[in-house]
């Protein structure tokens, strides 16, 4: 119990380091760097010319298809891990040899569905 | 006190692990690279081939104006490349590079990895949302999109070593690491790596941050130190893709003469040449190639070693 926690304190304790790294660089960078603001330096920066509208401009998301394919397929793949660590021991083998192919056909199944509705292809 | 002792010294040594081997990767970088292109790459900075260019930058980002635009969300904008950088110091606390030489030894190191991992692409996500510029937001949600088509195939490739080895202890995994596994875990080491790699953003997968298309992306607004952290991060990154490849494809310390650390330094950085070449071989994937390739490439590849890993081990163990 104690080993398990201490492990992950040592995990903790490193994160604590990299906050330490990254809040040093910026301080270092806040005692050393100029400052002298201008308007044209806050200006955003599309390629030399004014910025055209807003920054936040609408475009068509195409992604989203993926995002859904990939909730489905990585919530499945979550449940392998446990898996994966007993499948093969002794009074499994086959029976899970078996639920894996089950658990491959569904995932396979689903690609080629998403194929097929050509969600995969740009246009 | 003897154990705060040793954690303290892991910590140490991890840390200098993060703050040299990127600046190495880099230098490597820009040598490897400016020979394959017949140039030479830097040769004034330090003396000897320019060896010292990168820390020259260093010292030049350390001291440039923070300009952060006036239509950028000022908070978010300032915490992305933390976000982005962290993550991969915290991930090489799981990886062994020895026997007995890890920081910390999860059960669920290689679940601990992922999960970890995927932490840093939401920091490219939130410097891209936060710039209030068109193009970081298109390379924000190229990135998004990146990391959700590839995060699957990495994701089953590394489940098939945790199947193999039967645990998901790294250093459990490289203790039963057997030659033979490399032929075996061929197709899910190759699809591991580029998975890995294009959740980097790195070429031939850096549509998010095309620098001649949408100017860098989610990095277009950033100068200075905080542009250097997100650098920083994509070249840790780089190592820790190549650590956890060799980790869990290529056996680790395993290797004749050799002492095991050795053996992990020159797995790392042959991957990281790897990596090198690759950008200097391969034109950059369109968007629509750059998904196609996850869904209907190395999903499937992904899932063929799942069943060649599954079948083998049931039939042979």
């Amino acid at each position: 119990m104690d080993e398990y926690f201490g492990s992950y304190a040592v995990v903790a304790a490193l994160f604590a380091v990299g906050l330490a790294v990254v809040g040093g660089a910026l301080f270092a960078n806040r005692m050393l760097r100029p400052s002298r603001p201008t308007a044209e330096k806050l200006t955003t920066y599309e390629c030399g010319v004014d910025p055209v509208g807003d920054g936040w401009a609408q475009s068509q998301v195409r992604y989203y298809v993926f995002t859904y394919l990939y909730v489905v397929f990585a919530v499945d793949a979550v449940f392998l891990f446990p898996w994966a660590t007993i499948f093969a021991d002794p009074g499994f083998g086959m029976t899970t040899l078996v639920e894996m192919f089950v658990f491959l056909g569904f995932i396979a199944l689903g690609i080629l569905y998403a194929w097929r509705k050509r969600v995969l292809a740009w246009t | 006190m003897p154990e705060v002792l040793d954690a303290a010294v892991r910590l140490l040594a991890i840390l200098a692990v993060f703050l040299v081997l990127p600046l190495v990767a880099g230098q490597m970088e820009h040598k490897a690279m400016a020979h394959m292109q017949a140039r030479l790459g830097p040769m004034y900075a330090g003396g000897f081939h320019g060896w010292a260019q990168l820390i020259a930058d260093g010292v030049k980002f350390m001291q440039k104006e923070d300009v952060i635009p006036a239509a950028a969300d000022r908070r978010v904008f300032g915490l992305a490349p933390a976000v982005a950088l962290v993550p991969y110091l915290v991930v090489m606390v799981v990886i062994p590079v020895g026997p007995g030489l890890v920081g910390a030894d999860l059960d669920a190191g290689l679940f601990f990895v992922l999960a970890v991992m995927g932490i840093g692409v939401l920091g490219s996500i939130m410097a891209g949302w936060s710039s209030g510029n068109k193009y970081s937001l298109m390379g924000g949600m190229r990135s998004a999109a990146q990391l959700m088509s590839y995060e699957l195939p990495l994701v089953l490739a590394a489940s098939s070593v945790a199947m193999a080895a039967g645990t998901l202890s790294l250093p459990g995994i490289v203790e039963a690491w057997q030659w033979w596994w490399l032929p075996w875990q061929a197709i899910g080491g190759v699809v591991f790596f580029m998975a890995g790699l294009a959740e980097l953003r790195r070429p031939p997968f850096d549509m998010p941050i095309a620098e001649s298309e949408i100017i860098m992306g989610p990095m277009t607004e950033y100068t200075g130190i905080r542009f250097a952290l997100f650098m920083l991060s994509e070249y840790a990154g780089i190592i820790v893709l190549s650590a956890l490849t060799s980790v869990l494809f290529l056996g680790g310390w395993h290797g004749p003469l050799l002492p095991g650390p050795v053996w992990m330094l020159i797995k790392v950085f042959a991957l990281v040449f790897v990596v090198i070449w690759v950008r200097v071989s391969y034109p950059r994937l369109r968007e629509d190639q750059l998904q196609k390739l996850a869904w209907a490439g190395l999903v499937p590849l992904a899932l063929v070693q799942l069943a060649l890993t599954g079948v083998v081990k049931v039939l042979a163990g």
